[in-house]
C-alpha cells in the first residue's frame, strides 16, 4: 500500500505522454465521432442538427454505405486467401536447406519493402492501357488490358487493385509463415515420418496445425487491411470506374477527394464508426472460428 | 540394388531440379514489377515506353530520373518524410520507454484500468480517428505543417506492450538491487533497462519508422496541398500525367521513393523479421 503511493508520481510523470497523446488523438476522436455519428451537419461543420441515433442504421442502410461495404467485402474475399495461400505455398518453397536459399528467401520478402503508395503506383505504371508494360505484352491473351484498361473496366478494376494489394502484403505473409515454419521443432518431423507418414500427411498433421498461430494472424491482419483500403483505390482508381464506383471502398467513401458525403461530418463520421464496428465483428468472427483449431504449442 | 540406389538418386536430383525451376519461376514473378519499373526509370522517355525492349538492360540513363527529381521537387519531399520518420522513430521509443517501465516495475493506483486502456486503444483503427484528428489539428494550426504530421502519432500502444514484455522478463533482483544501491527510476532505465531491451527497441524503432516513412491517409489528409510540408508517400502522385508520353517520370519517381527502404530493410533484415513475428508466432 505504502509503495503504491510512493510510487504514484513517478508513475504519472511516466504515463503522462502517453496518456495524453492516446487521448487526445485516439480516444477523443473516436468519442467525438460516436457522438456526431447521430448529427447531420452543413459543409462548415459547426451548423449541426440532431437526427438521434437512428442516423447509424440510415447510414448502413443506404445504397452507398451497403455498394461501398460490398467492394470492401469483395476485396477480402479475393486478397485474403489468395494472399494465405501464396504466402503459405512460397514459405514451404523455400523453407529447404539447398544453396542460394538466402537470396529467394530476400526476393520473397521484398516486397515488404513497398508502401502502398509505391505499390500502387507501380501497378498503376504496369497496367496503363496505352503504354504500360502488362498491357502490351499480354493484350493477345487479355483484351481488356488494352481496352479499356484493366483500371477503366468496371468488372476488372476491383480484381486489378486486389492483385495491386496482394502482390504488396506477399512479402509480409511469406516472413510471417517462413518464421511460423522455422519454429515446428524438427522432432515432430521425424516422428511423423517414423510413423510412416508420406509428405503430404507430415504437412497437413504436422505442419499447418504448427502454423495454425500465423495463419490467425495474418488473416485477421489481411482482413483488416482489406476492409481498411484507402490509398490504393485514391491512387489506382479514384474510386471509380463511374457510374458503378465499382472501387470504392467504405474508407474512400469516407475520405475520397469527390466523396458525396465529405462535407458532412455527421454522415462521415457514422460512416467511420460503423466501419470500426464491421472490422471488429470480422476479426472477432476469425478469432472465435478459428480458436478451438489454433494450436499454440507447450 | 545398386540400381535402386541410382534410381533414388536420379528421383532426388530431379526433385532438387523441380525445386528450382519453380523457385525461380516464382521469383521472376514476384520480382517482374519492380523490375520493370526500375528499368523504365533507368531509360530515356522515348525507350522507356518502347516494350518489350523496355525490359532489356541497354542504353540505360540517369536522366528520366533526374527529371523526376526536379520535376517532383523529390529532394524536398524526401527530407521531409526522413524528418518525420525519425522524430516519430525516437518519440515512439521514448514514450515507449517511459510508459512500459511504469508499467513493468512501478504500483501505483488504478493500475489494472489503466493497462486496459491502453489495450482498448490498439484496436481503434486510423481509419475512424482521422475524421476528427483532422479538425483538432485544423484547431491548432497544425494543418499543412510538420507538428501536425508527427505529433499524433508519437505514442505507441504496440510499442509499450512490446517493451514491457521484455522488461517483465527481466530479473527483479536487478531492480532491487538498484534501488538498494539509491538509483533512481530514469537512471535504472536509462542505464540498465533500455541496454538490455536493444533489440527488441531495434525491431520497434524500425517497425516505427517504415510505417511513418509508408503511411499514406494521415498525411494525405493533414496536409492539404502545401508542397513544402508533403512527404514523399502523397507527394509522388504529382508526377501522374495526363499527358501519357511523360508518365515514365512517375518510374522515376518510385525508386527514389522505393530506394531508401529497400537499402533499410536490406541492413536491417533480422530486426524486421523479429518485429513482424512479435505478434505471430506463439499466442
Amino acid at each position: 500500500m505504502k509503495r503504491r503511493l510512493r510510487d504514484a508520481p513517478a508513475a504519472v510523470l511516466m504515463l503522462g505522454a502517453s496518456l495524453t497523446l492516446l487521448g487526445v488523438w485516439t480516444i477523443y476522436p473516436l468519442i467525438r465521432a460516436i457522438q456526431t455519428g447521430h448529427l447531420s451537419c452543413d459543409q462548415t461543420g459547426r451548423k449541426c442538427t440532431e437526427k438521434g441515433w437512428g442516423q447509424y442504421l440510415d447510414v448502413f442502410q443506404s445504397k452507398q454505405f451497403q455498394d461501398a461495404l460490398m467492394v470492401s467485402v469483395k476485396l477480402a474475399v479475393m486478397t485474403v486467401p489468395i494472399g494465405l495461400l501464396l504466402g503459405i505455398g512460397l514459405a514451404v518453397l523455400a523453407d529447404k536447406h539447398l544453396r542460394g536459399i538466402g537470396f529467394f528467401r530476400t526476393v520473397f520478402s521484398s516486397t515488404v519493402a513497398t508502401s502502398v503508395a509505391v505499390a500502387s503506383l507501380v501497378w498503376f505504371v504496369l497496367l496503363q492501357p496505352e503504354i504500360g508494360v502488362l498491357s502490351d505484352l499480354f493484350s493477345d491473351w487479355i483484351p481488356a488490358l488494352k481496352n479499356p484498361g484493366l483500371l477503366r473496366d468496371p468488372d476488372t478494376a476491383l480484381p486489378a487493385v486486389a492483385l495491386s494489394s496482394i502482390w504488396a502484403s506477399l512479402g509480409f505473409t511469406f516472413i510471417v509463415i517462413t518464421a511460423g515454419l522455422q519454429s515446428v521443432p524438427k522432432e515432430l518431423y521425424e516422428s511423423a515420418y517414423v510413423d510412416g507418414a508420406g509428405s503430404f500427411r507430415r504437412f497437413t498433421n504436422v505442419t499447418l496445425p504448427m502454423l495454425s498461430p500465423s495463419i490467425l494472424f495474418i488473416s485477421v491482419v489481411l482482413t483488416t487491411r482489406a476492409l481498411q483500403t484507402y490509398g490504393e483505390v485514391a491512387l489506382l482508381t479514384g474510386g471509380g470506374p463511374e457510374p458503378e464506383k465499382s472501387t470504392t471502398t467504405i474508407p474512400y467513401l469516407i475520405y475520397g477527394r469527390n466523396s458525396i458525403i465529405s462535407g458532412n461530418i455527421g454522415l462521415k463520421s457514422a460512416a467511420a464508426v460503423l466501419l470500426f464496428l464491421i472490422s471488429l465483428v470480422f476479426a472477432l468472427v476469425q478469432f472465435r472460428g478459428f480458436e478451438k483449431r489454433v494450436h499454440y504449442g507447450n | 540394388m545398386a540400381t535402386d540406389i541410382a534410381a533414388v538418386n536420379t528421383t532426388r536430383g530431379l526433385r532438387k531440379v523441380g525445386r528450382y525451376s519453380l523457385l525461380v519461376f516464382v521469383a521472376i514473378v514476384v520480382l517482374f514489377p519492380i523490375y520493370a519499373v526500375l528499368l523504365q526509370a533507368l531509360k530515356s522517355g522515348p525507350d522507356s515506353l518502347d516494350h518489350p525492349r523496355s525490359l532489356l538492360p541497354v542504353d540505360l540513363t540517369f536522366s528520366t530520373i533526374s527529371e523526376a527529381w526536379t520535376q517532383g521537387d523529390l529532394g524536398r519531399l524526401l527530407m521531409n518524410s526522413l524528418f518525420v520518420s525519425v522524430m516519430v522513430t525516437l518519440g515512439v521509443i521514448v514514450t515507449s520507454l517511459l510508459a512500459a517501465y511504469a508499467f513493468a516495475f512501478l504500483e501505483f493506483p488504478f493500475k489494472g484500468p489503466i493497462f486496459v486502456f491502453y489495450i482498448a486503444t490498439m484496436l481503434v483503427p486510423g481509419e475512424v480517428t482521422v475524421v476528427f484528428n483532422q479538425r483538432t489539428a485544423d484547431s491548432l494550426g497544425w494543418i499543412n505543417s510538420y507538428q501536425g504530421l508527427i505529433v499524433p502519432s508519437l505514442a505507441s500502444t504496440f510499442g509499450v506492450f512490446l517493451v514491457r514484455q521484455v522488461f517483465l522478463q527481466l530479473p527483479h533482483e536487478l531492480r532491487e538491487a538498484a534501488s538498494l544501491d539509491g538509483v533512481g527510476h530514469l537512471r535504472f532505465l536509462w542505464e540498465v533497462a533500455a541496454p538490455l531491451s536493444r533489440p527488441t527497441l531495434g525491431a520497434l524503432g524500425l517497425f516505427t519508422f517504415l510505417g511513418t516513412w509508408n503511411a499514406y491517409l494521415w498525411p494525405s489528409q493533414v496536409i492539404r496541398g502545401d508542397r513544402a510540408h508533403e512527404t514523399i508517400q502523397i507527394g509522388l502522385d504529382r508526377l501522374k500525367s495526363n499527358d501519357i508520353s511523360r508518365l515514365n517520370l512517375v518510374t522515376g519517381g518510385l525508386v527514389v521513393a522505393a530506394l531508401p527502404i529497400f537499402i533499410l530493410l536490406v541492413v536491417f533484415q533480422r530486426q524486421l523479421v523479429r518485429g513482424l513475428t512479435a505478434g505471430a508466432v506463439k499466442g
